[in-house]
């Protein structure tokens, strides 16, 4: 909303600098963004004295003129009509920006140059006139800026309306503000017109058929209209606004609007069949044209302004084009009415139609400001349209606006914002912005909200009015009591925490990707038709088809930003995110929304060095991170195995290990599949793995205890075996496990070896066996039944045999 | 007659002059000092002289014993660390062979500054769905269909009544719903707007807290939040609260900050203001107390609610909020 200071000044004086002002009506509450010298672009023009006309020489309709700017005499050619020698005009130098946009150079016209141009008071935003130069009083200094010259000075204030103020959309309505922040009464304009006689009920009538929708609809009538161009000085307040003047008739309507915040509408009489107005709902399906010349399809839920046989109004959004105000209109019907705001909202989104209109009577205009707009706009019309106005006013009513009376406390105001102000000091405050407060008691007010403060509905409504008008910023700062009190950790973030610690220390950075994908995406991780993740939650209204719907899965997001890093030539990615992935559950229901953990590296192990060449990362690199991760995690029985290749979707086969404790399934570690790393535009192997968190959490030991650490020697054996290639080396290891010999420690396989002189098909796998007691030194006997037992077993379970 | 123990100690040091390796001190050491030493021997014999003799002689002997032992250890320190430094070195300007550490995004370090403020002060974490119904995210917020307030938060929806959070504040209804006053909580987390531009993204990240108790007013809120922002930034940054909307809070404030890049001087972070937006708070609503069913003439509270990236970015001065989602690793190893 902009409101310009001179027009301010017609309702309230300002004893204040503009700066000040500004940050006074932020400071209550009406956030000013800018502050614009209104007349700045005209710092460049200057006041010429025409001192030389010839004709040009190539061009019959254009003038050489020698212009006299003070400084010098400039050449510039002009094509008015009305220059003549001597006359004094506005004088635009290079480099004048004018306020359609146009930069002013140097230029040469028809092979002669000009220094400067001979403006029209349109070209220059100081009227309407195009037809010919601006003629200035010959009186004025040459060569002194228009700006001081004609004493144009004038700022704009932008104001950032929050939709509870809708008082505010008007001149009025921020000098009242003004007025409250200054203790300052207010100049309303006079809306008094006094007649007895009802004659208007012979020319028209008014019939409201959906007074739910439309509550009150007030008309007046003028004959003898002539419509033609506004005088200067409301030109001058549209403009300032930056609202384009059209004719007296509308221009009436539109300066009463930003007035008032009363949005009023005028119809030519003439053109209104039975030269009346009823207010019903729209047929469904009707089509209808409006003044912006787009024809639109009603629906039965909207309201509409008729005539006695068709639309000629989209109710409080805006006119049609049958009605509209033209040269010839001599009659003309104002209107200004109160409709229901969630009505005209739900019009106005459907039609996508938001007009200065529609977005005062969704938000909800004065009901008791109808009368004041419609007398106001018709005294103009009168007087600046040449019509005569016809006595009486129609004003339907069916739906009275009840007004609203609030008992405020003054205990529990003090008690809400932590003030210590008395009642008077409440009582004045609220006087100050027209609320009417009486003294019911020592402690309470009756209050009687202004009509147009729709927004004031509670006592808590009343505290912020009271909070604001004090300041906020003079409301002493305090601190709530606290009780000493803590309650445990949410495990959810607990754990994600210690996850982002346990990834960061094995050298991975956290990212942060999008939670809405591609919706082919599934389509690129090959996943299958039935696969669960092809429930996607989808957005109705995406930003593009890259963010469609909500993730399930990390991986795409992750893979998009490996993308990005390795176009940039950051090849050498360990990454990882935590975050949601959301399992659509159908349209009626919330989806389920699944915490994950997924971790990928990409690239070198470890760079070339002094010491080692670049080794490039592999498969147990990744499951080595996965190991260390559990591990940190205290979370025991880790078994990898191997996915079967026909389960593996978007990871290689042969590649790929589901990881489990226990029984419980944790998720996946593996290669990314050659076709899913082309859907994806990669080129380098991918490792990455995926972990539920939500299932980890599961499994996180309730508490942990200590055990004594080991008094007695621990005796280290080794056993090397030979078996099948293709016996899964982890089940070695695993088997001795599930032994359970007490005096067993620990098993570490240390070697796998498949070259001669071991047989093709064969490898020989070598484990390193730690035997203690936490009881005594163990025997070596002892020790060597134990191993010989150990032994003989895994050659049994495995046919193996032992080297030679 | 014997030579005295003056004597002794003097040629004892004269051939350590002349003693140039390590080997030859340790000789000497052990031909003075050594269990068949000149000076143990001298000491055995001491028992030999007349008895008055024999406490001074004995105390200089043991004496001189304990000066010559340091004279030679220390000549063979001297001559070690001579040796050592002159043959054996490493090039110690190689690189060594670094363990790198990850890094945490930096809106995760700053959501975790936030938390760590707010529970330090008595709050606790609660985190709730990104996929809300429409009740929660804007009927219980006192945000009705077909307000104008709807337009303060561009929304995406997945179907008429289920949307992408705009904000975290459904968590304050859901958790009121299942808890009584007192209650302290803040609520981190991802939100969505239909918004993409320099300074918007379509995901980003708000803290929300919420304080719901007996006698809960306006000015705690100011030293809640004032609290808070000198830990986040420092003492020196003072805030401006601002008379605002929303529907879930009465009276509502916007929280401005001393532009901490130039102080309130005036730049291009602040627009030339010397001050930055940085909250929203405000006294909750009694409709939402209403909805939930809390004692309105009892309980009075209030809500704030921040972004994260917003704050990151005055944090560490990042420029464009966009660089966040791009992940860019050289971007983040910054953090």
């Amino acid at each position: 909303m902009k409101v310009s200071l001179s027009w301010l000044k017609d309702y309230v004086s300002i004893d204040m600098e503009v700066d000040r002002l500004a940050d006074a009506l932020t400071m209550v509450g009406l956030e000013v963004e800018s502050v614009t010298e209104r007349f700045a672009y005209l710092n460049n023009v200057v006041v010429g004295r025409i001192t030389q006309i010839n004709p040009h020489p190539n061009a019959d309709k254009l003038k050489l003129c020698k212009v006299d700017v003070g400084s010098r005499i400039l050449s510039v050619v002009c094509g008015a009509p009305n220059i003549s020698n001597d006359m004094l005009s506005p004088v635009a130098l290079p480099g004048t920006v004018f306020p359609d946009g146009y930069t002013l150079e140097n230029s040469i016209i028809r092979g002669i140059e000009s220094e400067g141009m001979i403006c029209s008071e349109g070209e220059l935003d100081l009227g309407t006139d195009k037809s010919g130069v601006m003629v200035l009083k010959s009186s004025l200094p040459v060569g002194e800026k228009v700006t001081k010259a004609l004493e144009l000075s004038d700022s704009v204030i932008e104001v950032d309306l929050t939709p509870n103020r809708p008082d505010c959309l008007s001149i009025i309505g921020v000098a009242r503000e003004i007025g409250g922040i200054q203790k300052t009464s207010i100049q309303y304009p006079d809306t008094s017109i006094s007649t007895s006689k009802d004659d208007i009920a012979g020319f028209t009538s008014v019939t409201i058929e959906d007074p739910d929708h439309c509550p009150r609809y007030a008309a007046r009538l003028l004959t003898g209209i002539t419509v033609g161009p506004s005088p200067s000085w409301l030109v001058d307040r549209l403009m300032s606004v930056g609202m384009k003047p059209i004719n007296n008739i509308v221009d009436i309507t539109n300066f009463v609007l930003m007035e008032t915040g009363q949005p009023l509408h005028a119809f030519d009489y003439d053109r209104l069949a039975e030269n009346r107005i009823v207010v019903r709902r729209a047929n469904e399906g009707e089509l209808f044209t409006t003044l912006d010349l787009k024809e639109r399809q009603l629906t039965s839920d909207m309201l509409m302004i008729c005539d006695g046989e068709k639309p000629i109004a989209v109710g409080g959004v805006m006119g049609g084009l049958n009605s509209e105000i033209e040269e010839s209109t001599k009659k003309v019907l104002i209107e200004s009415a109160y409709f229901n705001p969630v009505s005209i909202r739900k019009t106005s989104k459907k039609l996508g139609l938001n007009t200065e209109a529609s977005h005062r009577f969704e938000r909800g205009v004065d009901p008791e400001g109808i009368i004041p707009a419609l007398n106001r706009a018709a005294r103009l019309m009168a007087e600046l349209g040449g019509g005569k106005l016809v006595d009486g006013v129609i004003d339907e009513y069916p739906k009275k606006v009840p007004a609203r009376t609030i008992t405020l406390s003054t205990k529990d105001t003090n008690r809400l914002l932590g003030t210590g102000l008395n009642q008077d000091e409440i009582k004045d405050l609220l006087e100050s912005i027209e609320f009417s407060a009486k003294k019911i008691d020592m402690d309470s007010l009756k209050v009687v909200p202004p009509s147009f403060r729709v927004d004031i509905m509670r006592p808590e409504d009343l505290m912020e009015e009271v909070a604001r008008l004090s300041g906020y910023n003079n409301i002493p700062t305090t601190f709530p009591a606290m009780p000493a009190e803590a309650r445990n950790p949410v495990k959810l973030i607990d754990t994600r925490n210690r996850i982002m610690h346990l990834m960061t220390g094995f050298g991975f950075c956290e990212t942060i990707n999008y939670t809405f994908i591609n919706r082919l995406s599934c389509d690129r991780l090959k996943l299958p038709s039935d696969d669960y993740r092809r429930n996607t939650v989808d957005l109705l209204n995406p930003l593009s088809e890259d963010q469609a719907v909500m993730r399930t899965s990390l991986i795409p997001g992750l893979l998009e930003t490996v993308h990005r890093n390795i176009a940039k030539q950051v090849k050498n990615l360990k990454l990882f995110e935590t975050g949601k992935i959301y399992i659509n559950k159908g349209e009626e229901n919330l989806p389920v929304e699944i915490e994950m953990l997924t971790g990928l590296w990409t690239g070198s192990r470890s760079d070339a060095s002094w010491y080692a060449k670049e080794i490039p990362c592999d498969f147990y690199d990744l499951k080595g991170v996965v190991e260390g991760l559990l591990k940190g995690l205290c979370i025991d029985h880790i078994r990898f195995t191997r996915l079967p290749d026909d389960l593996c979707v978007y990871t290689r086969p042969g590649y790929t290990a589901q990881v489990f404790s226990g029984k419980e399934l944790l998720g996946l570690v593996g290669e990314l599949h050659p076709q899913s790393l082309r859907n994806f535009g990669l080129k380098q192997d991918v490792y990455l793995f995926e972990l539920s968190i939500d299932t980890l959490i599961k499994l996180l030991p309730e508490n942990r205890q200590s055990k004594p650490i080991p008094k007695f020697p621990a005796i280290p054996r080794d056993i090397t075996i030979i078996v099948d290639k293709d016996i899964e080396s982890g089940a070695i290891p695993e088997l001795i496990e599930n032994m359970a010999e007490e005096l067993v420690e620990n098993i570490h396989l240390f070697d796998v070896f498949t070259q001669d002189p071991i047989p093709q098909e064969k490898k020989s796998i070598s484990l390193r066996v730690t035997y203690r007691s936490d009881k005594k030194t163990l025997e070596d006997d002892e020790v060597s039944y134990l191993h010989k037992t150990i032994t003989d077993r895994l050659i049994e379970a495995f046919d193996a045999s032992l080297p030679l | 007659m014997e030579k005295t123990i003056e004597q002794i100690n003097q040629e004892a040091l004269n051939e350590l002059e002349t003693a140039s390796d390590m080997e030859s001190i340790r000789a000497l050491s052990v031909r003075y000092l050594g269990r068949k030493g000149i000076i143990t021997r001298f000491l055995r014999n001491i028992s030999k002289l007349p008895p008055e003799e024999r406490p001074i002689a004995g105390k200089k002997a043991n004496e001189t014993k304990k000066t010559l032992d340091k004279i030679f250890k220390d000549a063979l320190d001297r001559l070690e660390t001579a040796t050592a430094d002159a043959t054996d070195r490493i090039d110690v300007s190689l690189p060594g062979r670094m363990v790198l550490a990850g890094s945490l995004h930096p809106i995760t370090q700053i959501n975790r500054l936030i938390c760590d403020i707010f529970t330090n002060l008595g709050f606790d974490i609660v985190e709730g769905p990104e996929v809300e119904t429409d009740y929660y995210n804007f009927e219980a917020l006192n945000i009705p269909k077909n307000h104008p307030a709807r337009d303060m938060q561009d929304t995406f929806y997945i179907s008429d009544n289920i949307v992408l959070r705009t904000h975290t504040s459904p968590v304050q209804i859901r958790t009121m719903e299942k808890q009584t006053p007192p209650v302290r909580i803040i609520a981190p987390g991802k939100v969505y707007r239909c918004d993409s531009d320099l300074t918007h993204t379509p995901m980003f990240h708000q803290v929300e807290g919420l304080l719901v108790d007996e006698n809960v007013s306006f000015g705690d809120l100011k030293g809640i939040l004032t609290t808070f922002v000198h830990r986040m930034f420092d003492e020196q940054i003072s805030l401006r609260f601002r008379p605002s909307f929303f529907p879930f809070t009465e009276p509502s404030a916007e929280v401005d900050i001393l532009c901490v890049i130039c102080r309130g001087k005036g730049c291009r972070v602040c627009s030339q203001t010397g001050w930055l937006e940085v909250l929203g708070a405000g006294m909750v609503h009694p409709a939402l107390f209403e909805n939930i069913g809390y004692d309105t003439a009892r309980y009075t509270g209030f809500a704030f609610g921040m972004g994260v990236e917003r704050i990151a970015m005055l944090k560490y001065g990042i420029d464009d909020i966009r660089k966040y989602f791009d992940n860019d690793l050289r971007f983040l190893r910054q953090f």
